[in-house]
């Protein structure tokens, strides 16, 4: 899976759980959580909905390395490998 | 019933024996523990949090660990805060703020936080922060209802969520931005720069125990958030409960995870730590539970008081604690928030080596009122016994009269007798609501419970329609009013549905103007809408569209029968229904 298309639906999920905000216009060192100004209920309804998507299983203690854009992005295709 | 736990891992507690310290228990004697103003000048919090460590042994112990996002620190010992807070209060005088009026902040946990609430205390003026994730509409609510004259902000969330309101806040006079080096306008200015001309030497003016030091808004079921006032000889409490409750110890570091936004945040964020001359430890990052783990190790903790949404997480993590990081610092975890399950309680026995003690209060009271004690048995899932110099009771309340429930096991309103130091003195400007909470001599709290055969407390619910989500109150009023906004909506009603992690969620039912559908576009667009409006830690996670509401006769909405209804839950009493 291309960086392209995680990123497009990192984006899709964010907008269905934040529909305020515009997460296209996210810098890839942002803050997610806190550009977005999300918190940590849609947080988790963002990681859970990651899960499903892509059918892998991000643990709690790794929620602090899906901090950025760019480590998240890392971390899906890590995990696709 | 759960299983008992008796605390032995710390023999020597400041309450060794919770029944008699009970009885011999006097606000009297405790309050020889606190200085007072020199001079006989009266009491005031940031002398007895700060100065007077300042002016004796304690002047090179540190006060205050800041630890940024990136995880560097920022350290402050009491004589550092006292100069700084020094130069606080002479921008707050230059400004020419007087006694009593109000100072907001709106900020994350950074130091300025810190230094300006100790500041305006010591010129007397009132201290109110805000939570920063809160939309524009609840931070003008309580920038409108509070009086607010000046406001310490970032420049960012200035200008997100303060600069639009201006035209409706007239007596709002002073923006002061934490970040901002040079010096805007009259109005807009430069904190840093503002510190920088001001002197660090500061004479605390004469404080009488009873003027008012802090406004915390907290949520009702009818109207909007009500301001509820707490003045200086609040102390008093925030001194005793860290000392017997959280069993506070030279040399101890604390780290309370509540944001100052909200009263925990406040009472055992900056000052009971502080009046009991300990270190209080300050994280400005949000949770993240690996986060959290190897801050605790790193900074030694040794009390550490959190919330049941943070503790639920941590239990969601697939790890031993103990054996990851080192956490043989750590003597007392309690929590506060909403009420604690057992299953957390006893996890906390099981990974940490520590029962999480839970403990109840509320904005109102100002401290915590009734707890877990290190010494005490525990009973998981019980709030415990009430704090030693505090009467709690079970009653029943009628239009006109109170009646003290004393058989155990007995259902009721926890109601509590008025006059405990940190009692709140007034909601700002709404005496009527204020007169409510009381019947003669008894505080009502708004909470139900029970009190069992051993004198401990076990929460029950809300008597009211308050939300309780992540720990942080939420008045479906105020959430409604927003979604009345909306161009599609008709009718919004608003409740609190269980949720596994933060307690409760905002769930709205709405009806829908003649002519829009309920799809997810329209949900999604009013979603959107709340959020703009109200912050994400207020707006409705869920949104369900429904053809009516169920209302009584006289239109009043039954919130409590939808959210009997989203539980499946018998209806209970619906004789004033207007529909079925």
């Amino acid at each position: 899976m291309t960086e392209q298309a995680i990123k497009q639906t990192v984006f899709q999920l964010l907008k269905k759980i934040a529909p305020d905000t515009a997460p296209e216009t996210l810098q890839p060192d942002d803050d997610i959580r806190h550009t977005l100004e999300i918190d940590s209920f849609d947080a988790l309804q963002f990681v859970v909905a990651l899960n499903e998507n892509y059918g892998i299983e991000i643990p709690e203690e790794d929620y602090g390395k899906i901090i950025t854009l760019r480590s998240l992005i890392n971390y899906i295709k890590e995990k696709l490998v | 019933m759960p299983e008992e736990i008796v605390i032995t891992s710390h023999p020597v507690h400041n309450l060794p024996d919770y029944e008699s310290s009970y009885h011999s228990f006097s606000w009297q004697k405790e309050e020889q523990y606190l200085t007072g103003l020199p001079g006989n000048k009266g009491l005031n919090i940031a002398y007895e949090a700060v100065d007077r460590h300042a002016a004796g042994k304690l002047a090179n112990t540190l006060a205050l660990r800041c630890i940024r996002k990136d995880r560097s620190t920022r350290d402050f010992t009491y004589t550092d805060l006292q100069r700084l807070s020094a130069r606080f209060a002479n921008v707050l005088v230059n400004l020419g703020i007087k006694k009593g009026e109000k100072v907001f902040a709106l900020t994350g946990r950074i130091p300025e936080l810190y230094i300006a609430a100790l500041g305006t205390f010591k010129v007397t003026a009132v201290f109110c922060p805000l939570f920063s994730a809160f939309g524009p509409e609840p931070v003008f609510q309580r920038l409108s209802r509070g009086d607010a004259k000046v406001l310490v902000t970032t420049r960012a969330l200035f200008e997100k969520k303060v600069a639009p309101l201006l035209d409706r806040l007239p007596l709002l006079q002073f923006i002061l931005l934490t970040d901002e080096e040079v010096v805007g306008n009259n109005k807009v200015l430069s904190l840093q720069g503002l510190m920088q001309a001001a002197s660090d030497e500061f004479l605390i003016p004469a404080t009488n125990p009873g003027d008012p030091a802090l406004l915390h808004f907290t949520s009702g079921t009818t109207g909007m958030p009500k301001g509820a006032l707490h003045v200086h000889h609040a102390v008093l409490t925030h001194y005793v409960t860290g000392k017997y409750v959280l069993d506070f110890q030279p040399g101890d570091i604390f780290w309370c995870t509540a944001d100052p936004g909200w009263v925990t945040g406040t009472s055992y964020g900056i000052i009971a730590p502080l009046v009991n001359g300990i270190t209080n430890v300050v994280d400005e990052e949000d949770f993240d539970a690996a986060r959290w783990f190897s801050i605790l190790e790193e900074q030694k903790v040794n009390i550490w008081y959190t919330a049941p949404t943070a503790i639920r997480r941590l239990m969601r993590m697939n790890i031993r604690p103990r054996e990851e990081y080192k956490l043989q610092f750590l003597r007392l975890v309690g929590s506060v928030g909403e009420p604690l399950h057992a299953e957390a309680v006893l996890w906390g026995e099981e990974k940490l080596g520590l029962p999480v003690l839970d403990n109840w209060w509320q904005t109102e009271t100002g401290g915590i009122m009734i707890a877990n004690y290190p010494s005490l048995l525990v009973k998981p899932g019980s709030m415990g016994k009430p704090l030693p110099g505090i009467e709690a009771a079970i009653a029943e309340i009628t239009d006109k009269d109170i009646n003290i429930l004393t058989a155990p096991g007995t259902q009721g309103h926890l109601v509590l007798k008025k006059g405990w130091p940190s009692m709140f003195c007034a909601y700002l400007h709404e005496d009527e609501r204020y007169q409510k909470c009381f019947r003669g001599e008894w505080y009502i709290t708004g909470d139900l419970a029970k009190r069992d055969a051993d004198g401990y407390y076990w929460f029950v619910g809300r008597a009211d329609d308050i939300i309780k989500t992540s720990g942080h109150m939420v008045g479906p009023f105020e959430v409604e009013s927003i979604l009345m906004e909306h161009t599609t909506v008709a009718e919004a009603a608003v409740i609190g549905k269980p949720d596994p992690v933060i307690g409760e969620m905002v769930k709205a039912f709405i009806v829908l103007k003649q002519g829009f559908t309920g799809n997810e576009n329209v949900q999604q667009d009013i979603i959107a809408y709340a959020r703009k409006k109200l912050g994400a830690a207020v707006a409705p996670k869920e949104i369900a569209f429904v053809s009516e509401l169920p209302k009584t006769r006289s239109g009043k909405i039954l919130r409590r029968l939808l959210k009997a209804r989203e539980l499946g839950l018998p209806e209970g009493d619906t004789s004033t229904l207007e529909q079925f």
